[in-house]
This record gives structure tokens, C-alpha cells and sequence, in this order.
């Protein structure tokens, strides 16, 4: 690759599962650029592909056709490089491990050194305001705390690429807009690229700096939007109208798939 | 004490069924030591007594129903006499310095309890291995696992004899190690259901967590896959330990034991003294329940101490 500016890159990208029922194509000739440092969110309804892009990224799905590079690697290199921190749906912490030796769970996987390990763990605590219940039990937490200790699980070996798949999807409202915003501030102060999957469009154009609009059958990305909006954004931004501009263009996008005419 | 009660009532129950069913059960035993002793019973001769049911000697003689309760020999014996065999064949036998004499059910516990401790140990070990292969390897899944389920498919009275015979024509001396394949062989199957479920029990996410580490295979395994199958794991020892006692005593059924409680069992039968069979009945029921008790305890404080809700 010559063009490395990009951090990840995909090129005719197809991906077809076999099923019982026949192939579905998942991908279709997606193509993408996502810069250092942006926030990308992937909306559209399910089987869009949105979350099948993001495991493409993370080498957990494989394509079948097309390119894709993740700073200028294979995502299988890319993964042994440790360039990505994956955060799941579920937060899928180990119950039988306290939220700091969850944490430490990929540390130790790696081998990093004991005294790095609790140097580490302190450090993603207090990033995502959870100093102090490093020695709970995932149960003991409320589901959005649970969320904010898987992602500072993600953070805790300095992976540059932030992969998370609807991370507050199960959460309710008030709790999402608030984790929202925390995030926004965790990206602000560590410069992460960071590729979210939503199902929600406010929570989309109010996070990131460039929305890929998907839909489905086969999955396809039928709108990418640059936000023309500021790097710094109160929760009230929502009720300006440009926030309203963008919002109403992802939803034409939306609409422009056919998603839900059928 | 909230479920104070409901045990005790079903307790209660048990008793009452049990008391019940010693009067038809000792009816022909009672009018046959009437009978020696010169009453009049109806019918007159134990020949012909055997023409009726026992429902007509209840009512034809309800004099006679109270002496079923306290036989020597009876077909069901009541729960009190059972008490007190079981109590005469431990405590009173320990109490005279003799809990190690081959008349105590203690000494007969103990050997029954040392196979299926060994039984046990073998068991759970094979079992163990045999999850391990069948959730690495899929060939494992396909070629191990119905030879698993056909293995418990056979009656293990039926094999239990083949099995001390083969181990004693290859020169295995004593009962022991037969005893302890036996028990082995009802013992592992729980546990390698058990661990296969329990080793499958980190979900996909979980799964696909480790890969975004580029986690070794091992490394998934120790970290993922065995934390997880625990709580799986004592639930299958807590079967597969009453399996092992089972296995064993099933093991000291066959002709020429002649310590243990299965032997004890057999030999009670042989000699006509239903009083040694129920003690013995008992004390294998009480070993099992405490051998349960202890695994359970064990999953308790282990699951605590790793942070598992309980």
C-alpha cells in the first residue's frame, strides 16, 4: 500500500455468508476511508451489515471479495499488532473476575508486566470514572457502568482504533446520553479513531464527525456525511438546526435504502 | 426458619407411608410366630395362609397386625427398628472399641467409601479428560460421545461381574480395583455431560472477546473456558459422586465379597436378617447424603470466593 494516510481502508469490499436458506450477501461493494482521529458511526436497520463491516475490520469475519486494510495492514496483522479495542453489545465482563482483573484480562493475555497491569488499570479506571470499584463484581454494577469497565477494558493496552457494536444499546436514555457524552470527552482526550455502531440517529450525528448511512439485502452504505458540526459538543447541540439539518439527511438516506418499505 | 416445615412434612409423610406398609408386609410373618406361640389364627396352617392376600389375614386377624411391628426377622422392618440396627452396628459397636470389627457397619462404610472415593477420583479425572477432547476436537464430539451414551446404556449389574472377573484373570489381586472401575464407570458420565456443557458455556461474544486479544487456544481455555464450566462442574460431581457409591456397592454385590456395604447387603439377604440389609440400605444412603452435602459446601465457598452471584 503506497496510500497510507487512511487508518482503515476498504476497497470492493464483499462479503457473502453461506446459509442454509442459500448465500446472503452481507457486504456489497463497500467503500471507505476512515481518517486518524474521526469518529465514524455506521447507521441503518438490521442486516445492513453495519456490525459485519465492524467484524470485518477486527478480522473476526473474513471477506469474500475486495480489500480491506487497517493501518496499512491485513486486519489479521492488524490484530496482532494490537491496533483495535473491540466493545461488544453485552458488556461480556467475566463474572467471575472483579472489574480491575477484568480489565486486565487482555494485559495479562499480552504480557504485560504485573506492575504495568495495576498501573494500567488505574489509569482506564479514572478515564472512564470508574476509580474505586476495581475490586467489584461485574453484578454488583449497573449495566451502564458494566459498559464504561468493558471500555476501559478496550482502552487498557492502547490500541488506537476504538471498535464498539450499539455498546449502550441496552441502556435506557438518560443513562445513554450521559455515557454519550463521556465518550465524546474520552475521544476528545485521547485521540482515538473510534467506529461505533448505532441503531440510533441523534445518538449517531451527535457523536461523530463522519456518519456512513447502510442498508440492507445486501448490505451497502448508501450515504457517508461529514459533520459540519464542532469538536465540541454540549448535550443541548441536539436542539440546534444544524444538528436537525444532519439528522433529517440520515434519515432521507435511511429512506433512500428502502429499508423499511418492505 | 421458613422451610422448617415443609421438610418436616414430608418427612412426616414417609414415616406414616412406611408405618403403613409394615402391617401387610408383616402380616404372614405375625401369624406365623402366633401360630408357634398356640393362638388361633385364620387360616389355620401357614400352607394355606398362602392362598390369601394379605389384605383378608389383616382382616380375618386384626388381633395379630400389632406383632408385625416388632418381628425378628420382619419382611419390612419400621423405621425405629432400622434406627436402632444401625444404631447397635456403629455407635454401640464403637462404643465397645470394636467400630473396626467386620460386624460394624463402620468398617464396612469405610471400605465402601475408599473404592468410591477411588471410583470417584478415576471418574471424574476420565470425565473430565473426555470433555476436554470432545470440546477441542470435533472428531472427539462425533466419535467419543456415542460410545459415552452407549456406555450407560448398559446395565451395570450385568457388568459389574464380567469386570471382576476379567480383573482378577489378569492378576489383579482383591477387590479394590474392580471395585473402583465400576464405580468409575457410573461415575464419569455426569461429569463429562456436565463439563462438555459447562466447557461450551462461554458465549459467542466471550468467545470472540478472546480473539480480538489474538489469544492462544490455550490461553482461551484456561482464562474463558474452565472458569466458566465450574459451576457446571460440581453440579456434576454432586451426581457423579452418588453414581460412584452406587457403582460401588453394585460392585461388592457379586458372589465372594464379604466387606462392604453391597456385601453386607447380599449376605443379609443370604442369612435371612432384613434388619443388617436396612442398615446397611440406610448407612449407604447416609454416606451419599453427607458425600453430597460436602461437594455442596465446597461449591458454595469456591463459587463465592470467585465472585459468582449467588
Amino acid at each position: 500500500m503506497t496510500e497510507t494516510n487512511p487508518v482503515i481502508s476498504a476497497r470492493n469490499l464483499d462479503l457473502v455468508f453461506q446459509t442454509n436458506d442459500g448465500p446472503v450477501q452481507a457486504l456489497k461493494d463497500v467503500a471507505l476511508d476512515i481518517e486518524k482521529g474521526d469518529f465514524v458511526s455506521f447507521i441503518g436497520p438490521s442486516g445492513c451489515g453495519k456490525t459485519t463491516f465492524l467484524r470485518v475490520i477486527a478480522a473476526l469475519e473474513h471477506p469474500t471479495g475486495g480489500t480491506v486494510t487497517v493501518n496499512g495492514m491485513t486486519p489479521d496483522e492488524a490484530r496482532r499488532q494490537r491496533a483495535y479495542g473491540y466493545v461488544f453489545q453485552a458488556a461480556g465482563l467475566f463474572p467471575w473476575r472483579t472489574i480491575a482483573r477484568n480489565i486486565k484480562l487482555p494485559l495479562e493475555i499480552m504480557g504485560f508486566s504485573r506492575a504495568e497491569q495495576d498501573e494500567r488499570v488505574e489509569r482506564v479506571l479514572k478515564l472512564v470514572d470508574l476509580d474505586g470499584f476495581g475490586e467489584k463484581y461485574p453484578w454488583q454494577l449497573s449495566g451502564g457502568m458494566q459498559q464504561r469497565a468493558s471500555i476501559a477494558r478496550a482502552l487498557a493496552f492502547d490500541a488506537d482504533i476504538l471498535l464498539m457494536d450499539e455498546p449502550f444499546g441496552a441502556l435506557d436514555e438518560i443513562v445513554r446520553d450521559h455515557l454519550n457524552e463521556q465518550l465524546l470527552a474520552l475521544w476528545e482526550r485521547t485521540g482515538k479513531t473510534i467506529c461505533f455502531v448505532t441503531h440510533s440517529i441523534p445518538e449517531a450525528v451527535y457523536l461523530s464527525t463522519k456518519i456512513v448511512v447502510m442498508s440492507p439485502r445486501p448490505g451497502r452504505i448508501t450515504d457517508v456525511i461529514e459533520s459540519p458540526l464542532p469538536k465540541e459538543r454540549p448535550l443541548d447541540i441536539r436542539d440546534t438546526p444544524e444538528f436537525l439539518e444532519i439528522a433529517h439527511r440520515v434519515r432521507e438516506g435511511l429512506r433512500a435504502g428502502h429499508a423499511y418499505d418492505d | 426458619m421458613r422451610n422448617t416445615w415443609p421438610v418436616l412434612v414430608v418427612l412426616g409423610a414417609i414415616a406414616a407411608l412406611w408405618y403403613l406398609a409394615v402391617a401387610p408386609m408383616n402380616i404372614r410373618g405375625a401369624l406365623d410366630q402366633a401360630e408357634r406361640a398356640g393362638a388361633v389364627v385364620a387360616p389355620e396352617t401357614p400352607k394355606a395362609r398362602q392362598e390369601v392376600s394379605v389384605w383378608r389375614l389383616m382382616i380375618d386377624n386384626p388381633d395379630h397386625i400389632a406383632a408385625g411391628y416388632s418381628l425378628d426377622r420382619p419382611r419390612l422392618p419400621t423405621p425405629v427398628q432400622v434406627g436402632e440396627e444401625l444404631w447397635k452396628s456403629t455407635v454401640g459397636m464403637a462404643l465397645r472399641g470394636r467400630a473396626m470389627s467386620k460386624r460394624s457397619l463402620i468398617y464396612h462404610g469405610w471400605v465402601t467409601l475408599q473404592a468410591t472415593l477411588w471410583g470417584f477420583l478415576l471418574g471424574t479425572a476420565v470425565g473430565i479428560l473426555g470433555a476436554v477432547a470432545i470440546v477441542h476436537w470435533r472428531v472427539m464430539d462425533m466419535s467419543l460421545m456415542p460410545w459415552a451414551i452407549i456406555s450407560q446404556t448398559v446395565p451395570i449389574v450385568a457388568l459389574a461381574p464380567m469386570i471382576i472377573v476379567v480383573s482378577a484373570q489378569i492378576g489383579i489381586e482383591g477387590r479394590a480395583i474392580p471395585k473402583a472401575i465400576i464405580s468409575a464407570y457410573l461415575c464419569y458420565f455426569p461429569v463429562l455431560v456436565g463439563m462438555v456443557k459447562g466447557l461450551r458455556a462461554p458465549t459467542v461474544s466471550q468467545i470472540d472477546l478472546l480473539k480480538t486479544y489474538n489469544a492462544s487456544a490455550l490461553q482461551g481455555f484456561l482464562k474463558l473456558r474452565v472458569p466458566a464450566s465450574l459451576p457446571y462442574l460440581f453440579t456434576s460431581l454432586k451426581v457423579g459422586i452418588a453414581a460412584a457409591l452406587v457403582g460401588t456397592i453394585v460392585g461388592e454385590l457379586p458372589t465372594g465379597a464379604i466387606s462392604g456395604l453391597g456385601a453386607r447387603i447380599l449376605i443379609g439377604d443370604q442369612f435371612g436378617t432384613p434388619l443388617a440389609i436396612w442398615a446397611a440400605l440406610v448407612a449407604a444412603a447416609i454416606l451419599a447424603g453427607v458425600l453430597v452435602t460436602l461437594l455442596d459446601l465446597l461449591q458454595k465457598i469456591t463459587l463465592k470466593r470467585m465472585g459468582f452471584r449467588q
